[in-house]
């Protein structure tokens, strides 16, 4: 099956400025992909290439099998787009300018439907410029949704929504996904990457700086801790697990065991415990979350 | 919650047929301009005004019936309104909020885009000058025979001022575009015979008004509905050249962002 995007060596400057420097990326068709990075990495400027809004100055871009720029005219009626900016006529009514874009489609969903979904019924005949940032961001969601797409492109979907409006877009991402639609998002919050993603791709400076499913990225780093005395003798329990692990005591009666966490090395653990008679207290797996990963890849330094 | 049940986003894409969108693109231009009280302004209520003034107030002269020489002048300033300034100044907003991207996203052809906005131009300059004449009517004005020929000049202006406008508003940012559309709005009335006719100008100022867009569809318009006569071809020559370049360079240039 062809992969519904397809970037591969993708370059994009402004000026002196390289926006995307040698990016690639795939989305399987059907799956979910979340593209993160700090502001400025090149996220907007990638989906905007896939949408056939600006032209690569390298590298080659399939989407849906076409060339998103030259073939825009077949490509655009079959994908669905939210912009950055809403895109919606200040003075139109919110149901008025949902029913513009669906005029623009062969089979599109009912707009009154799709806005009672969004939860935008009360505010159909309200003029977008009097939409709060919430109502406009589901506006912009429903304007992308109504044609039925095959693919989504979606530049930051929940910003500015409230926590219900962002578990009603995931649960609607989530039922378009089962449905066969395939997504290629962008994100600031690490936790809609690991509701939704099947794919991580982050983005820094233009490039990929790690990618895989969030199972993968924050696979490795797990660590076992515990409270005890201190000064405790570790060699019987360290002959005791597997090659691999590693033993400390990081402060005086704190304890940590970095390796693979398996119900078979927690038994060794506590077995040991118990032929020692120690009383181990605040007992814990650790492991890295989908941020501590971000900001490994991207640095801690506040971009511009 | 309104449930969504499994198949409810099974794609189904496709475009639809192109007149529907140019419907839907028209009828919401027009219900929007018909909410807008700035551009209803420029459309009908500055030019009813100027219409009902100038022919009832002497305070300039002009030649008689005046009625018969206001009503040529006033429906070019209805058609280098609606046609040139509010279209320039709606298409350059439409541009700096993405609407024109919202809809080229949502896979509007680039040139049906284009000819919505024409089509709503074409149906506010058919109001125009029904709702004008009625008016010219009332004060007096006789139609003839030759009036008919108006029309189809209307038409070629029509054209020529969206062709012009699309240009402007297509490729300047949208503050610039207020600026330069109202600028030249009142250039073109100044300098294109809209009140008084070309005839009573000096003849260096004459010669220059008569090849503005404004001036050529004024000499035109003069020459058939109130002198009675077929319009120069000197005036439809310049007309169509403004046209023809004024689209070229759309096609060429409209930006949509």
């Amino acid at each position: 099956m062809t992969a519904a995007v397809q970037v591969r060596g993708l370059v994009r400057r402004y000026g002196p400025l390289t926006a995307v420097d040698g990016l690639d990326l795939t989305v399987e068709a059907g799956t979910v992909l979340a593209l993160l990075g700090p502001n400025g990495a090149g996220k907007t400027t990638t989906v905007e290439i896939c949408e056939g809004f600006a032209r690569p100055d390298a590298g080659t871009v399939r989407v849906l099998g076409l060339d998103p720029w030259s073939d825009a005219a077949t490509l655009r009626p079959r994908i669905g787009v939210m912009l950055q900016t809403a895109g919606a006529h200040l003075s139109a009514r919110t149901g008025e300018m949902l029913r513009l874009v669906a005029a623009c489609a062969a089979d599109p969903h009912d707009p009154d439907w799709l806005l009672d979904v969004l939860g935008l019924t009360s505010v159909a005949r309200t003029p977008v410029r009097r939409l709060s940032g919430g109502q406009a961001q589901r506006l912009n969601l429903a304007m992308a949704l109504v044609g039925r797409p095959e693919l989504l492109f979606l530049d930051e979907p929940t910003a500015g929504l409230d926590p219900q409006a962002r578990h009603l877009v995931w649960n609607l991402l989530r039922t378009a996904r089962a449905d066969g639609v395939s997504v290629l998002l962008t994100t600031h919050l690490l936790d809609e990457a690991e509701m939704l993603a099947d794919q991580v791709v982050i983005v820094d400076a233009g490039a990929v700086v790690a990618q895989g499913t969030v199972a993968d990225l924050v696979a490795g780093d797990e660590h076992l801790t515990f409270a005890a005395t201190g000064g405790l003798d570790l060699t019987r329990l360290g002959d005791a697990l597997p090659d691999g692990y590693l033993l400390g005591e990081p402060r005086p009666g704190r304890y940590r065991i970095d390796g693979p966490i398996t119900p078979a090395m927690m038994a060794t653990v506590t077995a040991w415990c118990a032929q020692s008679g120690i009383l181990a207290t605040d007992l814990a797996i650790g492991r890295r979350g989908l941020e501590d990963v971000y900001l490994a890849a991207t640095g801690r330094q506040v971009r511009s | 919650m309104t449930d969504l049940r499994p198949g409810t986003f099974t794609p189904r894409p496709g475009p639809a047929p192109v007149g529907r969108m140019l419907r839907a693109q028209t009828s919401f231009e027009l219900r929007l301009l018909i909410r807008n009280g700035e551009q209803l302004l420029l459309a009908l209520v500055i030019p009813i005004a100027a219409l009902i003034g100038l022919s009832i107030i002497t305070l300039i002269a002009l030649p008689e019936p005046r009625v018969a020489t206001v009503f040529a002048g006033v429906v070019v300033l209805a058609v280098l309104s609606t046609g040139f300034t509010s279209l320039a100044i709606s298409t350059a907003f439409d541009r700096r909020y993405a609407v024109t991207k919202r809809l080229i996203g949502a896979g509007v052809p680039r040139r049906a885009l284009l000819a919505g906005k024409s089509a709503a131009v074409g149906c506010v300059v058919a109001g125009q000058v029904v709702v004008l004449g009625v008016i010219a009517v009332l004060l007096g004005w006789r139609p003839t025979g030759v009036t008919l020929l108006a029309l189809p000049i209307i038409g070629l202006g029509a054209a020529v001022f969206t062709g012009l406008g699309l240009l402007l508003g297509g490729l300047l940012k949208a503050e610039l575009v207020l600026a330069l559309a109202n600028l030249l709005w009142i250039v073109q009335i100044a300098l294109g015979g809209v009140v008084a006719p070309l005839t009573s100008a000096p003849g260096w100022l004459a010669t220059l008004g008569a090849a503005t867009p404004a001036g050529a569809l004024s000499s035109a318009l003069h020459a058939v509905l109130t002198a009675g006569t077929a319009p120069s071809a000197a005036s439809l020559l310049v007309l169509l050249a403004w046209g023809v370049a004024g689209w070229a360079a759309t096609l060429q240039w409209f930006k949509w962002q």
